[in-house]
């Protein structure tokens, strides 16, 4: 297997054990975790990919954009995070769900 | 060749461990995912993207994913609603379709033109996304900053109800 191979499988399993924790994962600051992990394989799978054909400095200022974006993501997921905790009490999904008003 | 791969391995057990654990223990797991990942990128060549990727990812969420564990006081764990043999049979279709779409056009990537330097790239070629990135992070400021405040607010009307609950305090000494 070449490095990019190599690359891009790290990628897949990192998406992939992050698509696990989104799975099984009720815990609200857990899921927030799980899509950190997705979005590591993602932003591996981009460099892999610019290095692949050449264009590592392209790659590079895509994934600036991905972590920007996922860190704003994850900051507000947060900021509801600890609303929803001082409101409900609660941070399990399945909890949450039945809430009604 | 063999270092990528202890690399690319010790980065999916952090992943792994990081689902597995309690909250505070699994941001430090991706804390440790996000320090492997910047040597990875470091060694395919993509230096500046790695230095953000360990100031912020190593860094800066971890210090917000503890700040939140610690705001919400909750390190319970709540069993799964999917099942687990159909989670990992989900999660193994979902890879096996990404390799098998991936891996077979990897060969027949090829260097297609001139690479410009990162600095180029950044403000010259991807100005859009530059301006989209500002605009992203000032609504994310004032999204936190919007919570905050509601917060602040909830409190003050909060207290503001506990002192009409309260019993009047008789005048004393008037006529």
């Amino acid at each position: 297997m070449t490095a990019i191979q190599i690359g891009i499988a790290g990628a897949v399993l990192l998406v992939a054990v992050g698509l696990y924790g989104l799975l099984v994962s009720r815990h609200l600051i857990k899921v927030v975790i799980a899509l950190q992990i997705m979005v590591k394989g993602a932003m591996l799978a981009i460099i892999v990919a610019g290095a692949a054909v050449g264009q590592t400095n392209l790659a590079q200022s895509i994934a600036l954009t991905v972590i920007v974006v996922d860190t704003i993501a994850a900051v507000l997921a947060l900021a509801l995070i600890v609303q929803i905790k001082r409101r409900t009490g609660t941070l399990d999904a399945a909890e949450l769900a039945q809430l009604r008003h | 060749m063999s270092l990528h791969v202890l690399l690319l391995l010790a980065g999916v057990f952090c992943a792994g461990m990081a689902v597995r654990a309690r909250p505070l223990t699994a941001a430090l797991w991706l804390a440790t995912l996000s320090a492997i990942i910047a040597i990875v990128l470091y060694r395919l060549g993509a230096h500046e993207v790695a230095v953000i990727e360990l100031s912020v990812g190593a860094g800066l969420i971890t210090v917000l994913l503890a700040f939140a564990i610690s705001m919400a006081e909750d390190e319970t764990m709540p069993t799964a609603l999917v099942p687990r043999p159909f989670a990992w049979l989900l999660v193994l279709v979902a890879g096996g379709a990404l390799l098998w779409l991936l891996l077979p056009a990897l060969p027949a990537a090829r260097q297609v033109a001139t690479d410009a330097p990162f600095i180029i790239q950044v403000w010259e070629n991807r100005l859009l996304d530059l301006v989209l990135q500002i605009v992203a992070l000032i609504a994310g400021v004032m999204g936190v900053l919007s919570l905050l405040g509601e917060t602040r607010t909830a409190d003050a009307t909060d207290r503001v109800d506990r002192a009409d609950d309260a019993p009047t305090p008789r005048m004393e000494g008037g006529r």
